[in-house]
């Protein structure tokens, strides 16, 4: 098949292109990259005028709950989903049931991706069961696809563990994924501890719970050599000590998710359950601190955390309801209207966050519009309103404090190995 | 203005100040019937009101039992067993049910905080909040301003000393802030585990020290100490948060000559306080509990549309 995509705005933050071209695939590749390249028959044309022609979207970070909870959401499920919101790669935690620590494990997530809509990578599990005891069989997790290791969910509380992790890992040069979180200083907080918590009667979780723990992290991949990826940053004091380790040169990379740069702990008070998540949501300072973190690039990577809930999980005392809110379909309206329209970014600094930047970090080889390579393409009219209602949400779970807001940005189009797979046929 | 212009009652901090003092004028009205042989009134009569209670209480839910039967309402008590490892039916599921039964005004005390503003976002019947986990009690703090303005005319002014466990409180946090919008200074006075900086956002002053303050207060608000907090490492021993913070009959003596002594019930005697301060004149505590159940009527003439009652109506 063959598929020329026309008027657009191209944006490859790699190559640095922004340039106003036509981008000709054949055969899920990108052929050529032109002004005006010509028509010939047999070909279909994608408009996209008034658009911007990225890269295919990568999510690092998504919760698609199966094995074991396919009542909430499926991998064929979520892959629609991220079809739908311009991914064209998502890479699935392992907290699924049970944990994804064996090489059968992962194979089944590749088997039941197979035949979806776009490329699905699994992260395995750090320990057996993330019970934060001993190793998992990691070569035989590589083996089997498993593109990181993480115990996404919960800390690596010992710090032994951690550390042979860190270590054992390096010989597959692949990055360990901390969910950062001092279990012992967040137990039982339901929301950031503050004003807002004070205020409302909840019990709060410090940001130094996660900061702690990101310290410790970072003094230990020091101590290793080994790849550290900090999951979901929230606090500013979180960047601080990044910045630091950065300075030193360590490997370390980090993620933030849009809520952070969205929202502050002010939204618990009107939306309940549907702004509670983990980490919380922080202060304006917070927020503020991560803005200026993707603007420097301190913060490598924008993923999602997409944790899909049913509604009557949510619909319960916030205190009883599970953390964790849907982000796949309000990313892209969040990255343009945030960042871009309020804060200034231009479309290279948003990007590279969920395309060539994530791809680095995990060795995959997309995330970038060049000649001869693979056809991921996602295209977005920066212009156009989305309103997140329940037509506009096309995952089963609406669990997102997003609901019945306006932004701007809208997916047009996700192409996926060179072939469209949203809108859906 | 004809009665409380609102479906709930959830928090001091949604009230207006005109609200506020609506209540506790017409309490006045409701006080008054007390002392009658027949203290029974056909305000509520074909009302029905539920009382869903989600946490063990006996004084306030007889308080508002009281209220209810006293306006002649038809009453359903509903208790539920909460525990997070057993669970029934679900709160929304239990809503349902109760706008199944057409109750009118669902009252709730629930261990979870902001169970009742979900609730009352998803029913019809007015909700009032019998307590929300730390965070409210504003039923609570309407019958203690009741209470102060019905000793000393008026709050503004006063020095109100809240002591104790502030942190897990929401008498506390009604409390200061119905006594703040009522024109009082309020310290609150704890060990900095359960006095965190953030409470300086009410416009409230702290202090550490019992002995040194108390000389100042007009009011000692004693809070309950919970015996779990010292395996949560808020204070080492009972014995030492006695020895600094409770209210002793030795440190009475050190109060002002007119101090009023207040406690939201119930009380741990030789806990957070003596014997001889919980039964002396200076003591409210019992009368905060008959206030209860007038400002409580008072809650639901208004919620019902009962119009303002005039001082004539008290005589």
């Amino acid at each position: 098949m063959t598929l020329l995509i026309k008027n657009g705005r191209v944006i490859d933050p790699l190559s640095k292109l922004d340039r106003y071209c036509d981008i000709l695939i054949n055969e899920g590749t990108i052929v050529a990259i032109d002004t005006n390249i010509k028509q010939q028959r047999n070909i279909q044309i994608v408009d996209a005028q008034d658009c911007i022609v990225l890269p295919g979207l990568v999510d690092m970070h998504v919760h698609f709950r199966e094995p074991g909870r396919e009542d909430v959401e499926t991998i064929a499920g979520g892959s629609t989903v991220a079809a739908k919101s311009g991914y064209t790669s998502v890479c699935t935690m392992p907290n699924t049931n049970p944990v994804i620590d064996s090489q059968a494990l992962v194979r089944y997530i590749k088997k039941q991706a197979e035949s979806g809509p776009i490329n699905v990578h699994p992260i395995a599990a750090i320990t057996k069961g993330s019970l934060g005891e001993e190793l998992s069989e990691m070569g035989e997790l590589i083996e089997g696809g498993a593109i990181a290791f993480s115990d996404d969910g919960k800390p690596v509380l010992n710090s032994t563990t951690m550390r042979r992790a860190l270590e054992y890992s390096r010989m597959f040069n692949v990055p360990i994924i901390t969910h950062a979180e001092d279990s012992t200083l967040s137990s039982g907080g339901i929301m950031n501890e503050g004003n807002n918590s004070i205020f409302l009667g909840l019990k709060g979780i410090p940001k130094e719970a996660e900061e702690i723990m990101i310290a410790r992290d970072i003094l230990l991949a020091r101590l290793t050599k080994g790849r550290l990826h900090i999951a979901h940053v929230s606090s500013k004091g979180s960047l601080d000590i990044i910045a630091m380790a950065k300075q030193h040169s360590l490997s370390v990379t980090c993620e933030t998710a849009p809520h952070y740069f969205s929202l502050t702990d002010d939204a618990i008070a009107d939306h309940l359950a549907m702004a509670k998540m983990n980490p919380p949501l922080r202060t304006e300072d917070d927020r503020k601190a991560i803005i200026e973190g993707l603007r420097t690039g301190l913060i490598d990577v924008i993923a999602t955390d997409h944790a899909p809930h049913l509604s009557h999980e949510k619909m319960q005392e916030i205190v009883f309801a599970p953390f964790g809110i849907i982000g796949l379909e309000t990313a892209v309206p969040l990255i343009i209207t945030i960042l871009v329209k309020e804060n200034g970014f231009d479309y290279l600094q948003a990007f590279e966050k969920v395309t060539i930047n994530p791809c680095k970090i995990l060795g995959i080889n997309r995330g970038y519009i060049k000649e001869g390579a693979i056809a991921d393409i996602t295209i977005v009219n920066p212009g156009k309103k989305v309103i997140v209602d329940n037509n506009f949400i096309i995952s089963r779970c609406k669990n997102t404090p997003f609901l019945g807001r306006e932004f701007f940005g809208l997916v047009t189009h996700t192409i996926c190995n060179g072939k469209i797979v949203y809108p859906f046929r | 203005m004809n009665g409380l212009q609102r479906k709930d009652l959830l928090d001091i901090q949604s009230l207006s100040t005109e609200e506020i003092l609506l209540i506790c004028n017409s309490a006045k009205y409701f006080k008054a019937l007390f002392t009658r042989s027949i203290k029974t009134v056909p305000i509520l009569r074909g009302k029905t009101v539920c009382l869903l209670f989600y946490e063990p209480s006996t004084r306030t839910r007889i308080s508002f039992e009281l209220a209810a039967k006293r306006l002649s309402a038809d009453l359903i008590n509903i208790a539920v067993q909460t525990s997070s490892v057993v669970k029934g039916e679900s709160l929304i599921d239990t809503v349902h049910t109760l706008e199944a039964y057409k109750a009118d005004f669902i009252v709730m005390r629930h261990a979870a905080s902001l169970a009742p503003h979900f609730l009352s976002r998803n029913i019809k019947s007015s909700v009032i909040n019998a307590g929300d986990g730390n965070h409210a009690h504003p039923t609570q703090a309407l019958l203690d301003a009741y209470s102060l303005i019905e000793k000393r005319g008026d709050i503004e002014g006063l020095h109100i000393g809240i002591v104790g466990d502030i942190l897990h409180s929401r008498v506390a946090r009604s409390n200061m802030e119905i006594f703040k919008r009522l024109g009082a200074r309020v310290s609150l006075i704890g060990p900095p585990t359960l006095v965190p900086d953030e409470f300086t956002m009410y416009a409230v002053d702290i202090y550490y020290d019992l002995n040194t303050i108390l000389p100042q207060l007009d009011v000692v608000y004693m809070l309950r100490i919970q015996r779990e907090r010292q395996q949560g490492s808020f204070f080492p021993s009972i014995h030492e948060y006695h020895k600094r913070f409770a209210l002793t009959n030795e440190r009475l003596k050190r109060c002002k000559n007119n101090v009023i002594v207040m406690h939201p019930g119930p009380i741990n005697r030789g806990i957070e306080i003596d014997d001889e301060v919980a039964d002396s004149p200076y003591s409210i505590i019992n009368e905060q509990v008959t206030n209860g159940v007038a400002v409580r009527m008072a809650i639901f003439y208004l919620l019902a549309g009962g119009a303002p009652l005039d001082e004539k109506e008290v005589e």
